[in-house]
């Protein structure tokens, strides 16, 4: 029974892996951003190196209660209180590989959570001291329990009177750095796009960025992945990739709706 | 199994002086009792029946997972009539936040440190009593008022907290947030508030005890495991509660008193201005998992300490590297108050301070996978027994592999960016506290049982409880990791609203019918359990031929606990001894003429 463990899980693992039945799509959903490798390769790699221990002592495990079971034992029991040398060997090799994994890891948590994505600035040349800070592409603002979009409009900079609105809607150009401001109104929730491995909560009080680069267009799910309160599960929104004209030609649409005369409505509806 | 026999340790020199322990009327003896025994089993017998209501809890939630929006049995009917019996979305929110409290603080933490550390630490150190038996009283009778605080709350108005168990402001804070966020929150507080009083007060009796009151020649180093684990883990919890108490206080001050501890400036909630401003909700975070990521491991130390004790016995040799477990738990709890940040790292915490708590979150797994091999090596060439006990420690072993491997994914933080509140996460929790500490409980429950009762639990009826407990809890939480890396949330009530979800859907079927099963198993368990308290075959001192000192007391023991002084000679494990003929070498057994005493325990 103690061997079912290992064999039985690897199974499951292998089935959902390579979308067998009973198991079809149960795996990692489709990853459309250039950053989301890096965290699958990283998930990966943790999943056949655990996967390999998780084997080995499942085995070893059953082996030893398979060979000294007390009906199959006829000599002494080994009276042993330990062993130095092993006790040395088992500390050692799992501490450097968990070192191993600590360091591997950094470069990717820095470039999700830490490198701002910077422009070049006036000579042109990105990684010189005269870079820009990229600004955001539109701010996110979660209530309960719906997600609030605002786009800067023409004039690039949000919170100005030109911006415009919508709910639920987010549009973003393909194959584009794209970075996101969010904040919450009330509550904590999270911004949680599966497909493009990106997740971070929003916090009432504090303005974050979040940024990745979409490589696909198409539809997605905006998930709300922080308890925000009897609504959490329908606090759902969408993410549309599209090519750089369909998101202008979105823009212009959404201009028309909400500024025909370029009244400060958006001013309004800000507050 | 092994042979029951009846122990035979000739110790008559009762009668040294017990005079505190005078017997008194009813009401004094099993009501307001002041010995650590009794004390233990109303922690047990309270503590079950709350896991119970978890359980029941808990198929709630697997219900509307499977099922979402179809009649609930039972509760449907009763409570949302005028629904067609579809639960309400805020009552599936109330479902989760109350299954894991309830299953945490009221289950988990006093049944090994309320339960197995009222009853088994007098008796292994070889003490007559706990060093403060009415400050120990009083930290069961501290219980009532958490139990009354969250019975309340399920019916004031919000009819149950609702926030999660994590409680995090704003939601919990603002009265306006949701409507459970009335008098059912704050009683959650208060509730939470009085188990860490009681946990408090059961700590420090711990600590001194096992410091004060061990038998003569009982080392620190001859100390069982179990012991070791109850130790570190009151050490724990007196270093972390004092921070969770506050935070529950500051709380419960922006709830009541209108301060802004949690609460930022320019809060709109639900159209309404909140009154107060200038606090950070990221605070609580920090105080929270200052005390409830420690929790974590007291919630699991103990168990190991357990584990390793039955392991022992039933290999019938001694623990493999007894010091490097000693060092390893310490070193877990030592490194536990430095890894609280890995729950934050999606929170809006600093980025450079997640990673700081990745690299201690990485070195924690490393303890435990000393602990593991060690069980291994104990295991190895030894005579295994395959008793309910040893089934469950065993289970124990095999499921902590996966729950602490599965832990080293969400520490490494971009992979959790990806996995953190998803299924990935309750999986590995569940595996951790379900599939590890509750298989270790009921493996003490079983191991320890003829002592408390003088009776043993039937063993059939145990092995049945054991393979379908097993077989259906792996359905169940091991697909949970699958459900995880496919991105599936937490704590929603539709998962299925979105699109991305809703093919998992027959996957969650598949698990909530596992974990009906699973929760249908435990009836066996009730009834061997009753049944055995009044009708098991009778059994003396020593029926697992173990060499614990509480094995050489009576069973059931009396008050004061010892007919006679022990004294120790040896550490706990010295199965399996070439010195003696028998396979097991009880600690209070002197030596046999002409052998130089070996002492691998003492150094």
């Amino acid at each position: 029974m103690f061997l079912l463990v290992p064999v039985l899980g690897i199974t499951v693992f292998a089935l959902a892996i390579n979308n067998m039945w009973p198991m079809k799509n149960h795996w990692f959903p489709v990853d459309v951003s250039e950053h989301g490798h890096m965290i699958d390769g990283l998930f990966n790699f943790i999943l056949y190196l655990t996967g390999a221990i998780f084997v080995g002592t499942g085995m070893v495990l059953f082996w030893v209660l398979w060979k000294y079971d007390a009906e199959r034992v006829q000599e002494n029991v080994m009276y042993t209180h330990g062993s130095h040398t092993l006790e040395v060997v088992w500390s050692i090799l799992p501490a450097a590989t968990l070192l191993f994994i600590a360091i591997y890891q950094m470069d990717t948590w820095h470039s999700e959570k830490m490198a701002y994505p910077m422009l070049a600035g006036v000579d042109n040349v990105l990684g010189t001291d005269d870079d820009i800070r990229r600004p955001p592409i539109a701010e996110v603002t979660g209530r309960q329990f719906e997600w609030r979009i605002r786009y800067p409009g023409e004039d690039g900079v949000l919170g100005t009177r030109d911006d415009l609105f919508t709910v639920n809607d987010l549009h973003i150009p393909v194959g584009e750095e794209t970075v996101i401001t969010i904040k919450s109104q009330d509550v904590l929730h999270s911004f949680f796009l599966p497909n493009f491995r990106l997740k971070q909560d929003l916090v009432p009080g504090m303005k974050q960025q979040v940024w990745f680069t979409p490589t696909t267009e198409g539809e997605y799910d905006i998930v709300c992945a922080e308890l925000c309160g009897w609504g959490h599960y329908k606090m759902r929104g969408r993410i549309t990739v599209e090519s750089r004209a369909d998101y202008e030609q979105f823009i212009v649409s959404l201009q028309e709706e909400q500024q025909p005369l370029k009244s400060p409505i958006g001013q309004v509806a800000a507050q | 199994m092994s042979s029951i026999t009846v122990g035979s340790h000739g110790h008559a020199s009762a009668g040294h002086g017990h005079s505190d322990h005078s017997v008194g009327s009813f009401i004094s003896t099993y009501v307001f009792s002041r010995d650590h025994k009794i004390i233990g089993l109303q922690f047990l017998f309270s503590t079950l029946l709350w896991f119970l209501v978890g359980g029941l809890l808990a198929l709630g939630i697997r219900w509307q997972l499977a099922w979402p929006w179809q009649s609930m049995p039972v509760i449907g009917p009763m409570l949302f009539s005028a629904e067609g019996g579809q639960i309400s979305p805020e009552f599936y929110t109330m479902l989760f936040t109350m299954h894991a409290t309830v299953m945490i603080f009221f289950v988990i933490i006093p049944i090994l440190a309320g339960a197995f550390g009222n009853y088994l630490i007098p008796l292994m150190i070889g003490a007559d009593d706990m060093a403060f038996p009415t400050l120990n009283m009083l930290s069961y009778w501290f219980m009532w008022p958490a139990f009354v605080c969250i019975i309340l709350s399920f019916f004031s108005p919000g009819y149950g907290a609702a926030a999660g168990w994590t409680s995090y402001p704003p939601l919990s804070a603002v009265w306006e947030s949701a409507p459970s966020s009335g008098a059912a929150q704050t009683l959650w507080l208060l509730g939470v508030t009085f188990v860490g009083v009681s946990s408090m007060m059961g700590s420090v009796n711990y600590m001194t005890t096992i410091i004060q009151m061990r038998a003569p020649g009982m080392t620190m180093f001859r100390l069982p495991l179990t012991i070791w684990g109850m130790f570190i883990t009151a050490v724990l919890q007196a270093f972390a509660l004092p921070v969770l108490t506050a935070a529950g206080f500051m709380q419960l001050m922006d709830r009541m008193l209108g301060t802004g501890f949690f609460i930022p400036e320019q809060l709109v909630v639900n159209n309404s201005i909140a009154a107060s401003g200038g606090g950070q909700p990221l605070l609580w975070q920090h105080l929270f998992w200052f005390y409830s990521h420690p929790a974590v491991y007291i919630m699991i130390l103990p168990a190991m300490g357990m584990v390793s004790d039955i392991l022992s016995c039933f290999a019938r040799k001694p623990v493999f590297g007894y010091k490097p477990m000693v060092y390893s738990i310490s070193a877990i709890a030592g490194l536990g108050f430095i890894v609280w940040g890995h729950h934050m790292f999606v929170s809006g915490m600093n980025p450079i301070l997640g990673m700081t708590f990745m690299v201690a979150t990485m070195m924690i797994a490393l303890p435990s996978a000393v602990k593991t091999f060690n069980w291994l090596g104990t295991l190895w060439g030894g005579k295994i027994q395959y008793t309910t006990p040893m089934l469950f420690a065993l289970a124990f072993v095999s499921m902590f592999v996966i729950g602490g491997l599965s832990g080293i994914f969400m520490a490494a933080t971009p992979v959790d960016i990806y996995i953190h509140d998803t299924y990935y996460i309750v999986a590995h929790f569940h595996y951790v506290l379900f599939a590890g500490t509750a298989m270790a409980v009921f493996g003490a429950i079983y191991f320890w049982f003829p002592k408390m009762f003088g009776r043993m639990m039937d063993e059939t009826l145990g092995k049945i409880h054991f393979f379908l407990t097993f077989i259906f809890l792996n359905g169940t939480f091991f697909t949970m990791h699958i459900l995880g890396a496919a991105g599936f949330p937490r704590r929603l009530a539709d998962p299925y609203h979105y699109e991305s979800f809703q093919q998992l859907l027959p996957m969650n079927r598949f698990m909530s019918i596992c974990a009906i099963l699973m929760v249908a198993v435990q009836v066996v368990f009730a009834f061997n359990f009753i049944y055995s308290m009044f009708f098991g075959k009778k059994v003396g001192r020593n029926p697992w031929h173990a060499n614990g000192l509480e094995w050489s007391a009576p069973s059931p023991p009396g008050h004061g606990n010892f007919d006679f002084q022990p004294i120790v000679y040896r550490g706990p494990y010295e199965y399996g001894s070439p010195e003696v003929d028998t396979d097991y070498y009880p600690q209070i057994q002197p030596p046999p003429e002409g052998v130089e005493p070996t002492d691998p325990g003492h150094h």
